[in-house]
């Protein structure tokens, strides 16, 4: 087919994207895509100068995020996004670092860092994309695979229970826990920026279909998977992590759930170890 | 769009429209542009991409720029821009 209907204005995502390496490598109906473009267009809403943006990610479908920005932007390794992050939030404050990763990379292989970071409130903004499986590998069984569910390894099944992820980062000691779904773009847009905006450790979950390595196995196309965010999700915003595991017979819980002030890592580390530092901080903010 | 009974202020309202854009050779048929637009704006082409997907066409005039379809397309592949507004 020809170019004739490519049109003479440009996509306005497409300052923030190396377009040079479109198409991207995510499949036909995966939400990686749906999501990276919620989290841009965040981004973009913002206001901030790109240059004082940093996206990390780890390894995985998703993990591609940081490849596909056109900001500064990590490819770590397995697991350890969150640890690549830190260093960068500690050694230059000013930078808003975005982790975006999936659920095997951040809360599996780097499940450790994961909850290290949220006790210790590092300033950064967590997104993680939840598609139930290790897309990029063949579909194994993950952390988060529902129960029941098949999987590549468990072919008649997943005998174990998954993790809830929001409940992890609470109980860890994460300020700002949310969940969405990658059909709730907008809604996952204003987190997003709300999260960048805001000091703390923010954790958002993002739930999204992976129709080739999850979807096959378990009769469930990528249309299917909307239908299912879309009918049988509930949206409460300061509900109880504790009841927010993923069932979607009974209904997923959406929404943000907790939202806590409180002093950040490297500002409590700063006041306590350079003193002299925040006092002229202090003193040029008035 | 029609109305049971003309509003009052009908002369005063402006209704945003909006012109789809579509880059057929980044789409990569996944249809939820087409599924999920509330206007039902999009359908899908009977003509193949150079990847070999029907990307989406537009099919009627009601756009009204949300742009749900800019958001949501995982290629960035579709988007919408303002066109000029008429009255109800």
């Amino acid at each position: 087919m020809k170019n004739k209907s490519k049109p003479d204005v440009p996509h306005p995502l497409e300052d923030l994207v190396r377009m040079d390496r479109i198409p991207h490598i995510w499949c036909s109906g995966c939400g990686t895509g749906s999501v990276f473009a919620s989290c841009l267009t965040a981004i973009k809403q913002t206001g901030i100068d790109y240059r004082r943006f940093t996206m990390v990610s780890g390894i995985g479908c998703s993990g591609r995020g940081a490849g596909y920005i056109n900001i500064d932007s990590f490819h770590t390794t397995h697991g350890r996004a969150i640890p690549f992050a830190s260093g960068i939030k500690m050694a230059n404050p000013d930078l808003n670092v975005i982790v975006f990763s999936g659920d095997g990379d951040l809360c599996a292989i780097g499940g450790n860092h994961f909850i290290h970071a949220a006790r210790r409130n590092m300033d950064l903004t967590v997104v993680c994309i939840n598609n139930f499986t290790y897309g990029m590998t063949g579909g194994q069984v993950a952390a988060t695979t529902p129960f029941g569910a098949k999987s590549a390894t468990t072919s008649a099944g997943n005998p174990e229970s998954p993790f809830n992820l929001p409940l992890l980062a609470y109980a860890a000691g994460a300020t700002y826990v949310a969940r969405w779904t990658m059909l709730h773009s907008r809604d996952l847009a204003d987190a997003i920026k709300e999260s960048i905006l805001r000091k703390g450790f923010s954790f958002i979950e993002v739930l999204s279909p992976c129709p080739i390595n999850y979807g096959r196995r378990n009769k469930e196309k990528a249309l299917d998977a909307l239908r299912k965010y879309q009918k049988n999700t509930i949206v409460k915003n300061g509900a109880n992590p504790a009841e927010a595991d993923i069932d979607f017979d009974k209904g997923v819980i959406l929404g943000k759930f907790i939202d806590i002030d409180k002093a950040t890592c490297d500002e409590s580390y700063r006041k306590m170890y350079r003193p002299q530092e925040t006092a002229d901080k202090q003193l040029k903010t008035g | 769009m029609k109305y049971w009974r003309v509003p009052l202020d009908s002369n005063e309202v402006q209704v945003s429209r909006g012109k789809v854009h579509i880059i057929e050779e980044r789409c990569k048929g996944c249809g939820y542009c087409i599924e999920y637009c509330p206007r039902e704006v999009l359908e899908f082409s009977k003509a193949y991409n150079a990847k070999g997907y029907h990307p989406p066409v537009v099919r009627s005039e009601d756009c009204l720029n949300c742009h749900y379809c800019e958001l949501l397309c995982p290629e960035f592949a579709i988007f919408s821009v303002e066109a000029i507004g008429e009255g109800v």
